[in-house]
């Protein structure tokens, strides 16, 4: 815990304070200002609002397409059951950077280089498999009486999903939210690789930026304040909902 | 006969609707995962700056691999780095969540807030250890400076660096914490009670009784932290990018720079590949010892 209060304190500090010796925790002069020119240094408000672009339409993709998948897995019969499922399982397994190059280069191919469209559209199509099984175990959970009169009463399967099991999945379909949110949020090397002008960056490449290159040393406590107010929204996130969160991380701790 | 036909073509309805609703997975299946994959593969055998047509070259791509001394330096740097923080993450975890686990009461803030830092960005915490390990003004030295010690320069040390970054994973425990702690409740408590009443003495309940039966956690938080810590990127490309003098060259930064900084598709490709393999091998040695030490309540049924 303690490097959070040396941040804020740093954060608060005077540009000489900060070199001084003995270290003081306390700032004799809280610069409260400067969080506020550490997010004028550089135009942190077009970087927060892409961030939010990119981060809602994300969780909105993977809300949508993993739920599908799931649905689909857990409530329905369908022949290759087993062996798509087995699919989805062992993508969970991949590591990322096998797969970076060649989306790159079909990324490049489309023409999406530079545009928010790389780190979007894959989340339409499923491709956190992680939630697909989150919501696949939640689902099964969910008793099949409560289908099986609505499937006699001719209702199809869409109907079914959206009307009965979603609303029921609202705890899981949270999880799944606080875990794209965190992952796309702070997500730093998809920006890095897609995106080039400046005025597209997410916020996790504008503080990787902020310090400036190598050794600017001269604005630490700038630094420490653009960074506490970066992982403000994920700590905000936390607080309000870290009952899913660690039941998310249980749950495939214990099943998995 | 009427009822039979009515059924089949209700279960075709419905295997209709499955696959149109997996259908969005299933794109993203061929374009986003499986088509890449195999495409990395086919990459690894050209070389390819990205812009002129690819050059057919074969497995040497593989074989030039194997004489740069700079992957073998950066398998090096990431293996020093695995061993030294793993064992270290694990531990703390562990004894965190044993501790945790006989306070019963204001356990969800403690659990709050040791998950904490893992729910920080990676840039974030990155930024912020770049400061603390700052060799003059940063806070470790400083604390160490306290108890008489003087600190390294870490960061720009080259015996120094990888143990910075292993000091540094420390602080993200949060999650195997967790797991562990959850396991650790689903140990009955007879067992326990039992073993008291037979006199044992915690050692032998901790080696006998607990380990075992939380065998299964520790196994997941071992995979998982194999998998992660071969994957270190962005820590090391923004607190030294390498450096000093490649003592802090992580695989993926490697294969980073390789792939978009020399634009070297194919190699980097190939880079990659390697880079799967060698998680692939890693996990199934897991797995497959796992039958040996990993015992799971209620028999293996999974």
């Amino acid at each position: 815990m303690l490097p959070f209060f040396w941040m804020l304190s740093t954060a608060l500090k005077e540009p000489i304070e900060v070199y001084s010796l003995p270290i003081r925790w306390i700032p004799k002069n809280p610069q409260w200002g400067n969080f506020y020119k550490a997010m004028t240094i550089m135009p942190f408000g077009r970087y927060f609002l892409n961030s939010i672009i990119i981060t809602s339409l994300c969780i909105l993709g993977t809300l949508i397409s993993c739920s599908l998948a799931a649905f689909s897995f857990a409530k329905l019969r369908f022949r290759g059951k087993d062996l798509l499922f087995l699919l989805v399982l062992s993508t969970m397994m991949l590591p990322a950077h096998v797969t970076m190059i060649p989306k790159y280069v079909l990324f490049k191919y489309l023409k999406w280089l530079d545009t928010f469209k790389p780190l979007i559209v894959p989340s339409f199509f499923g491709v956190g498999a992680f939630n697909i099984f989150l919501l696949r175990q939640f689902f099964l959970g969910i008793p099949e009486e409560l289908a099986d009169a609505a499937r006699i009463d001719g209702c199809s399967s869409f109907k079914i999903y959206w009307n009965l099991t979603l609303p029921l999945a609202k705890p899981t379909l949270i999880a799944v939210t606080i875990f794209d949110f965190m992952g796309t949020w702070n997500d730093f090397m998809s920006p890095l690789i897609y995106i080039n002008s400046e005025k597209r960056w997410t916020v996790s490449l504008a503080l990787a930026a902020f310090r400036g290159g190598e050794g600017a040393e001269g604005i630490f406590n700038l630094m420490m304040a653009a960074t506490i107010i970066v992982i403000l929204p994920c700590i905000i996130v936390f607080f309000f909902f870290q009952r899913y969160f660690i039941q998310g991380v249980v749950v495939t701790g214990l099943k998995g | 006969m009427s009822s039979k036909r009515k059924v089949s073509r209700l279960y075709l309805k419905e295997e209709r609707e499955a696959y149109l609703f997996l259908l969005p997975w299933m794109l993203g299946f061929i374009f986003f995962t499986s088509g890449p994959m195999i495409a990395s593969l086919i990459l690894s055998l050209f070389e390819w700056n990205g812009l002129t047509s690819p050059i057919w070259t074969g497995v040497n791509n593989y074989i030039n691999i194997f004489h740069d001394p700079l992957f073998w330096q950066s398998l090096k740097v990431t293996s020093l780095y695995s061993f030294g923080s793993i064992p270290i993450r694990i531990l703390f975890g562990l004894l965190i969540a044993i501790l945790m686990n006989q306070a019963i009461k204001g356990i969800g803030i403690f659990r709050t807030i040791y998950y904490l830092p893992s729910v920080v960005s990676g840039v974030a915490v990155a930024v912020l250890w770049r400061w603390l390990l700052n060799p003059d003004f940063g806070l470790i030295n400083i604390l160490l400076s306290k108890i008489g010690l003087q600190g390294p320069a870490w960061l720009y040390d080259e015996k120094w660096v990888i143990p910075a970054f292993i000091l540094m994973s420390l602080w993200s425990f949060g999650s195997i914490m967790i797991v562990f702690l959850a396991s650790l409740q689903g140990v009955p408590t007879e067992l326990y009670e039992a073993a008291k009443v037979d006199g044992a003495n915690p050692w032998n309940i901790f080696w006998k009784i607990t380990i075992p039966l939380i065998s299964p956690a520790l196994l997941f938080n071992l995979i998982n932290s194999i998998i992660g810590s071969f994957q270190v990127f962005t820590a090391g490309y923004i607190m030294t990018n390498g450096g000093p003098a490649n003592a802090s060259l992580f695989y993926v930064l490697y294969l980073y720079r390789n792939a978009f900084v020399y634009f070297q598709l194919g190699y980097s490709s190939a880079l990659a590949y390697i880079l799967f393999l060698i998680i692939l091998g890693l996990t199934i040695l897991m797995l497959k010892s796992s039958s040996a030490w990993v015992y799971y309540q209620g028999g293996i049924g999974r």
